[in-house]
């Protein structure tokens, strides 16, 4: 589906004052922001600052003491993460999470799992093959024996097979090769096009991430501290000492 | 040599109920991490169902083969039922607590499913019903190998064919591996990761119901207390293999039994158990992770 004239705009995601903690540890002490339709966003921060807790609340892994996560207008923040799949947002976790001992198949048809249509299925499969040639080359390996670069492409294909509306990819760039990191980030662009994701990008690599986003967000100790367009964070002083190293 | 061979049969024959019984050890250890130990009474209980499934409808006049596959059947739902409920009342509460928790949950549920037992059916041994009869095509072989033991033996490899094209093939197997690999990406990728735990309870518990059928019809009598040394030696059997591994329990189980017939025959039964838990000791010194189980490692 593309987005209409009437979507663009629209917000597909929005958190409201989020709150999250492990423990006695709180992670999460007041998160909002929100990604339009269509959108590439982007939230940068340091190590620890709360950029994995918010996609793992997004997805129901871990629950949110307080606020709200509206998916397309909707509540979310009580449901399961099964549900939360189901409702088309799919994320790709820090470290890949390929299943090491199934195959590259089988990790591609997990990432099906809750779908029925067959065609639609395999076309997808032929998409990702297609954007991957080398995992249809090495369809029947199991996953644990890719190479990192490898196990990055099948986890983001493994996500594609579910066709989310909304993407979240976290840290894809993380211990990769820069040619390959190049590669990916250009897969990213191309999926925001091709299939209409929306696309929610946490890294540390914050450079490249704003260059293909549309906007961004820091966050520091829990909390958004900065937003603008993916440009001008670009050019932001403090942005570039912290994040861009300049 | 025939006595070799009658040893050989009687080992694979332990092996294969060992193996019934493992198998639901290794599958919960697979998705979950622990040790239910609980699981032996799962056993203990399926034993009594087909007791009493079989005593009413042999009432009825039922023909033979009519109330041994109806016992199995009833035995292996409501063991089942048994699993699934133990697995939410005890377990569930308890996932995200330390791991010592949910074990002393489980030995807690094994004591009380035995004495619980113990109270609804006394310590006496009940008079199972001879389920097998003596086939006469087995006639010839009848001092090697007993009808029972082939029925025990078949029954066990037809159910291991079915266990491996279910976790292999179908959609739930594949979600069962997955979620035992890497239980927050399952989630991640909408498994929901609740159903499949009750359902390797299920499973578990429904191929441990047919273990005590067979041993209860092989035998000849059952008590309140038969769950716990066979879930031991199970367990053992479990670990022999690779906790965690399928392949490795069923392998682990027909080494256990081989050894346990072996040392019985050509030594003295006094030493049974001896040779059984040395086995152990002997794989916990030279390969802790069992035979086909793999090393834990954590990757950073």
């Amino acid at each position: 589906m593309a987005p209409g004239p009437l979507q663009i705009g629209k917000k597909m995601l929005e958190l409201k004052n989020i709150q999250t903690s492990y423990g006695n540890i709180q992670a999460l002490k007041n998160v909002s922001l929100h990604i339009n339709i269509g959108e590439i966003i982007t939230l940068i921060g340091g190590n620890g600052a709360g950029k994995s807790s918010t996609l793992m609340t997004v997805s129901g892994i871990i629950p949110s003491q307080a606020g709200k996560v509206l998916f397309k207008g909707q509540e979310i923040q009580n449901l399961k993460a099964d549900q939360i799949v189901a409702m088309g947002i799919c994320q790709v976790p820090e470290g890949r999470h390929i299943f090491p001992d199934l195959s590259v198949r089988e990790n591609l048809d997990m990432g099906a799992f809750l779908r029925r249509d067959r065609a639609g299925i395999k076309t997808d499969l032929e998409y990702v093959y297609s954007l991957f040639p080398i995992l249809a080359q090495r369809r029947s390996q199991s996953g644990g024996t890719l190479s990192g670069g490898e196990q990055q492409m099948l986890a983001l294909s493994r996500a594609l097979m579910a066709r989310p509306e909304l993407l979240l990819l976290d840290e894809p760039s993380m211990g990769l090769a820069p040619l390959i990191i190049r590669q990916i980030f250009e897969i990213i662009k191309k999926i925001n096009q091709e299939q209409n994701a929306t696309i929610f990008l946490v890294e540390q690599n914050a450079h490249q991430a704003l260059h293909i986003a549309d906007r961004g967000y820091v966050i520091e100790n829990g909390m958004i501290t900065l937003t603008d367009t993916a440009q001008n964070l670009l050019n932001n002083d403090e942005v570039q000492k912290a994040y861009l190293g300049i | 040599m025939d006595y070799f061979v009658e040893l050989l049969f009687s080992g694979l024959t332990r092996g294969a109920i060992y193996a019934l019984i493992a198998l639901g050890y290794t599958m919960v250890y697979g998705i979950i991490g622990l040790i239910n130990f609980a699981h032996g009474e799962i056993y203990m209980i399926g034993a009594f169902t087909s007791f009493v499934v079989a005593t009413v409808l042999s009432i009825y006049g039922f023909p033979l083969l009519a109330i041994v596959v109806l016992a199995g059947v009833c035995a292996a739902i409501w063991s089942s039922a048994y699993g699934y409920t133990i697995e939410k009342l005890a377990y569930k509460p308890l996932r995200h607590a330390p791991r010592l928790s949910p074990l002393i949950s489980a030995i807690g549920m094994s004591i009380f499913l035995q004495n619980y037992v113990l109270l609804a059916q006394t310590s006496d041994f009940l008079p199972f019903p001879e389920l097998i009869p003596d086939f006469a095509f087995m006639e010839p072989y009848a001092h090697i190998v007993g009808s029972s033991d082939l029925v025990i033996l078949v029954t066990t490899a037809v159910l291991m064919v079915a266990l491996t094209i279910l976790i292999k093939f179908t959609r739930i197997g594949k979600a069962m591996r997955a979620t035992a690999q890497d239980r927050t990406m399952a989630m991640l990728v909408g498994i929901n990761v609740d159903r499949i735990i009750s359902v390797t309870f299920i499973i578990g518990s429904g191929l441990a119901a047919v273990g005590g059928l067979l041993v209860a019809s092989h035998i000849g009598q059952i008590n309140f207390y038969i769950g716990f040394l066979a879930g031991i030696k199970a367990f053992t059997a479990a670990v022999l293999g690779g906790i965690g591994s399928i392949p490795g329990a069923v392998i682990g189980s027909l080494i256990l039994g081989l050894t346990e017939s072996f040392a019985t025959g050509y030594i003295s039964s006094d030493y049974e158990d001896v040779f059984a838990f040395s086995l152990l000791v002997l794989i916990l010194i030279f390969k802790p992770s069992g035979i086909l189980g793999k090393a834990e490692t954590k990757k950073v």
